[in-house]
Order: structure tokens, then C-alpha cells, then sequence
């Protein structure tokens, strides 16, 4: 079990949580404007590193807010998430 | 009738199969992942395309990945006629392989039930049925009672919270023993004279521009005609040193069986509306199995609550389980596409070949990915079973969406 750090509700089961894969993807603005490739690229190319990885969560059984997580995925270990904003991210290009 | 003894059926424990090669500097074909694919891949590329100068590569030992721990499940009922394609190419080699490598593969062609628990379900199953029909495969659908009648042990009565609607049934699937297939593949290539490699990782790739020459190893630099990545749950991890994106996510898969039993179950019952897969492995053991765990994980564990879930549901279907212990539970790495459908093709690098994305299902292929995966390594296209299965299909949309199929996967 993982304890998910709400930043609303603290940390808590992973059970209460729904998992929403990497953050910070961006919906292309006119989906007319880019090509195949950048269109697939938004819709089923997903960073998948080994490592710390920057990531959404949505606390369903608690406040029902979505926020932002840093968990490395070889470790479960958490990162600190309210440092994220100014923190390298080592997630893949 | 007496009892029989738990592991009758089982053959002694084999000496050495064959010997862990030290790497020469240079290759054909290098394979980058000594699981089933990997092996499978070197085995057809020798027997079919006469190239035997491989080496396939395993940074821990052989068939130690996903390859050691999944379920075993074979059968070819998917839905599209792509998949039909490859997994019926690959359970018809199942049924010739146990010759083709003279070795025991313990494959045993006892039937998959896959449960329907609503009308939408149902609908789904018949139409798959249906599909699978057209396409030359063997399958049935069957009524509730049809159901009690192929697994006894089955609940079907009707205050299930979830009763058993009807199934899908088809009964040349089956399970085989994981390790004697890796082992069975092993042993061949070792008398054809392919090297397998454990204990060396692949860190990253030799280059020539957009040509790939050899790779980078824990054991030195080795140059290769050709590189294939049979990689499984860490292909993204070996793509990423060459910038190339894949379309995979990596998540924990568990299983877990209990202690051995006298047999009792008869065939494989799989449901996805209530997640939970079981067959009785020819030791005695149940060997259950459910979903993948929600978040990228490449650590080898899931969690308790996914377990205790599948061991709720498992009961509910078989009340007699309730008496059984849990001895052993695990989890692989596997790599999961968004349409529930395999990668398998060239790459944007010349040189380069990528098999990956079979995430909770790949085992049952096994046959037919090496002989598809080799045809396309050796002619430098694909082969007709798995020209649709290219990374491509991502930008064209021409996805193969067998999430109904998959399931629970497997
Ligand atoms: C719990 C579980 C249950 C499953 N049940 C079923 C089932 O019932 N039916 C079914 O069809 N499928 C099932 N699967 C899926 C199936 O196991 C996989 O799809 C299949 O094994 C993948 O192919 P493989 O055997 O080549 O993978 P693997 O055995 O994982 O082989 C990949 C190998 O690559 C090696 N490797 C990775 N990176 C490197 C590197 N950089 N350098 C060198 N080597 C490297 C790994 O160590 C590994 O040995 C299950 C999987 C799991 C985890
Ligand atoms: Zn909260």
C-alpha cells in the first residue's frame, strides 16, 4: 500500500485514490492546426520513465480534488510535491 | 479413484539445458531480453531464416522476467481479425511444439471460459463468438447451465450479485508450464549454436546517424547486423537512450497461488466484470490472477488491496475456495499499449526492431511472436500476421482495440 499526500486531506490509503498518469499534458488548442504525429502524440504518447515521474491523482473517496505528484516508479518513494514547481523534471522528452 | 499425488504428472527436474555464453564483439542479430519473445525470436530465426550467428541478451538470468511469472493462460479467442491473425498462428504452433523442440511443454488443452455477468457482456460474448467463428477459430457460446456442465465447481446460481449470464468457450486454449517453454526454446538454440547471454544489460545503442550498429552492454560494447528489443515492461527504458517514443506504460501485474491441491478445477475461468482468472496448474496449485495495479510501477510488487479484490471475487465464483491459503504472491512489469494490442515491426531507426506492448498477455503468443518477430527481422518488413501490429497505427489510427478481449487480460 502507498500513502498518496493529498495536499487538501494529507497523506492517505492509496485505495481512496484514482490514478490519472503523467501531468501536465497539454491539449492541443485547434486539434486542425497540428499534424497526425503531434495529435498522436497527445492522444497515446505518455512519458513511461524509470525513475521519479510527475504525475496526476484525484483523491475520489476524499475531496475529490485533482493534484500533482512526484513518485519515483522504481522505489514508490514520494518526492516532495509542493517543492515540483521549481524541480528539475526527469521525465523523458 | 484414488487420490493422485500432487506433481505425478511432473517430469524430474532437468540438469543443465545449456551454457551461459560469454559475448563475442559482434552479432548477426543481437535480441535485447532473454524472456519467451526473445528466445522464441532467436529459435524461429534460426530454424526458419537459417541465421544462427545471434545473441540474445539478458541482463539477470534466463527467463527470470515476466516469462517466470505470468499465469500461463493460451487461447486465440480475440475479436479483430488482425489478432485472430497472430494468436491463432501462435496456439496452432502451440499444438505442434512440444515435437517441434522434442521437449515436455506440460500444454494442456483444457478450455478458457470467459464469463459473461451482464446483458451488455453477453451481447459482447456472442458477437465475439461470432467473430471468432468467421475467422476459423473454435469457439461456443454457452447458456448458464452449459457453463455448470464444462466447470462443476463453478457458482452459477442466479443470487450471485454478479450471476453467470452465459461464456465464451473455447476449448483448444489451455495453459502450458512457462519454465519448460523457456527451457524448451533454450535447450534448442544452445544445440543450433545461438548465445545466450545472462547477467549483461543493454544501457544503450551504438549509432551511425539514424543507424543502429551494436549496443552498449554491461559486459562491453557488442556490434550487431541487426538489434531486436524483446524487452517486455523496460522497452520504454532502452528506447528512451535513443529519444524514440513508444506509446507503453509500465504497471505491476500480480498473481498468486495457493497451496497444491487434488485437482478440481477442469478447465480456465475468466471474468472481467468481477477481475478475478483461475486454473489449476498441473502441479495442484490454483493460480489466480486479476488486473494490472493503477499506476506506473516498474518495481516487481502491487498492492494488498488488488489481491484481496481478486481473492473477494474468486470466492464468491468458487465457494470451495474459501478454504484454500494463499502461499506465494508476485508481480511482473508489464507494458501496456492503449489499445490493448501489441507493437511489432521496424522502428524510425534502420537496424532497429521493436516487439513490445504485450502487457497482461503475451505469453500465449510466444510462439507466434518468434516466428512473426524473426520473419520481420531477417526480411527487414513484416510478415503479413503482424504488418497491422506496426507503430504506426498510433498516428494513422488504424488501432486494434481488443480491450474487451484482453479483459482482465491475459
Ligand atoms: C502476473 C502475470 C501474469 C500473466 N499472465 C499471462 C497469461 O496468463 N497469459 C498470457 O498470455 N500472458 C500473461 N502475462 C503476460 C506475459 O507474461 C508477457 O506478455 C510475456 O511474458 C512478455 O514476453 P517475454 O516473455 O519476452 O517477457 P519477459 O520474460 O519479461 O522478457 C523480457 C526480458 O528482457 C530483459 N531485459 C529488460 N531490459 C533489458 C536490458 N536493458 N538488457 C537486457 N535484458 C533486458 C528482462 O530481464 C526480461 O527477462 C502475464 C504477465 C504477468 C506479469
Ligand atoms: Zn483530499
Amino acid at each position: 500500500m502507498m500513502l498518496i499526500p493529498c495536499p487538501w486531506c494529507g497523506p492517505r490509503n492509496e485505495t481512496e485514490f484514482h490514478y490519472g498518469g503523467q501531468a501536465d499534458v497539454a491539449c492541443p488548442g485547434d486539434p486542425h492546426a497540428v499534424s497526425d504525429a503531434e495529435w498522436a502524440g497527445f492522444l497515446f504518447f505518455r512519458d513511461n520513465p524509470k525513475g521519479v515521474f510527475t504525475e496526476r491523482w484525484m483523491h475520489r473517496s476524499g475531496c475529490r480534488r485533482w493534484f500533482t505528484v512526484r513518485r519515483d516508479t522504481a522505489t514508490n518513494e514520494i518526492h516532495d510535491a509542493g517543492a515540483h514547481e521549481d524541480e528539475e523534471r526527469t521525465v523523458t522528452v | 479413484m484414488a487420490p493422485r499425488t500432487p506433481g505425478a504428472d511432473l517430469p524430474d527436474h532437468p540438469d543443465r539445458l545449456w551454457r551461459s555464453a560469454d559475448p563475442e564483439s559482434s552479432y548477426d542479430v543481437v535480441i535485447v531480453g532473454g524472456g519467451g519473445h526473445g528466445l522464441a525470436t532467436a529459435y524461429y530465426l534460426a530454424v526458419n531464416h537459417g541465421i544462427t550467428n545471434i545473441a540474445v541478451l539478458e541482463r539477470g538470468w534466463l527467463a527470470g522476467g515476466n516469462m517466470a511469472r505470468n499465469t500461463t493462460i493460451i487461447r486465440s479467442n480475440y475479436l479483430w481479425d488482425e489478432s485472430a491473425g497472430l494468436y491463432e498462428h501462435a496456439l496452432k504452433l502451440w499444438e505442434g511444439l512440444e515435437d517441434e523442440l522434442d521437449y515436455p511443454l506440460l500444454f494442456s488443452q483444457r478450455g478458457v471460459l470467459n464469463l459473461a455477468h451482464s446483458l451488455q457482456e453477453v451481447r459482447d460474448g456472442v458477437r465475439r463468438v461470432g467473430a471468432n467463428r468467421l475467422n476459423g477459430i473454435d469457439a461456443e457460446w454457452l447458456d448458464t447451465e452449459q457453463v455448470a456442465e464444462a466447470c462443476p465447481i463453478l457458482n452459477t446460481s442466479p443470487d450471485l450479485r454478479y450471476p453467470v449470464l452465459g461464456a465464451t468457450w473455447q476449448p483448444r486454449a489451455g495453459i502450458a508450464k512457462h519454465d519448460h517453454v523457456a527451457w524448451g526454446f533454450a535447450r534448442a538454440l544452445d544445440l543450433l549454436g545461438v548465445d545466450l547471454v545472462e547477467g549483461c544489460e543493454v544501457t544503450g545503442f551504438e549509432r551511425v546517424g539514424d543507424r543502429v550498429i551494436g549496443v552498449e552492454t554491461t559486459r562491453g560494447p557488442i556490434r550487431a547486423g541487426r538489434v531486436a528489443l524483446a524487452a517486455a515492461g523496460h522497452t520504454s527504458v532502452l528506447a528512451d537512450t535513443l529519444g524514440l517514443r513508444l506509446p507503453l506504460q509500465s504497471h505491476p501485474l500480480q498473481a498468486l497461488v495457493s497451496e497444491l491441491l487434488e485437482p478440481v478445477h477442469p478447465t480456465v475461468v475468466m471474468s472481467n466484470a468481477v477481475h478475478v482468472y483461475v486454473s489449476q496448474a498441473h502441479k495442484g496449485e490454483l493460480v489466480l490472477g486479476a488486473g494490472i495495479d493503477s499506476y506506473n510501477s516498474y518495481g516487481q510488487r502491487g498492492a494488498f488491496h488488488t489481491i484481496e479484490r481478486e481473492l473477494a471475487a474468486a470466492v464468491e465464483l468458487f465457494p470451495m475456495f474459501s478454504r484454500a491459503h494463499v502461499v506465494r504472491t508476485w508481480a511482473g512489469v508489464v507494458d501496456v499499449t492503449p489499445d490493448a494490442s501489441a507493437i511489432m515491426g521496424p522502428t524510425p531507426f534502420e537496424g532497429l526492431y521493436v516487439n513490445c506492448g504485450w502487457g497482461t498477455g503475451g505469453f500465449k503468443a510466444t510462439p507466434g511472436v518468434g516466428w512473426c518477430f524473426a520473419h520481420t527481422i531477417a526480411n527487414g518488413e513484416p510478415h503479413p500476421l503482424n504488418a497491422p501490429f506496426g507503430l504506426e497505427r498510433f498516428t494513422t489510427g488504424a488501432l486494434i482495440d481488443e480491450h474487451g478481449a484482453a479483459g482482465v487480460a491475459h
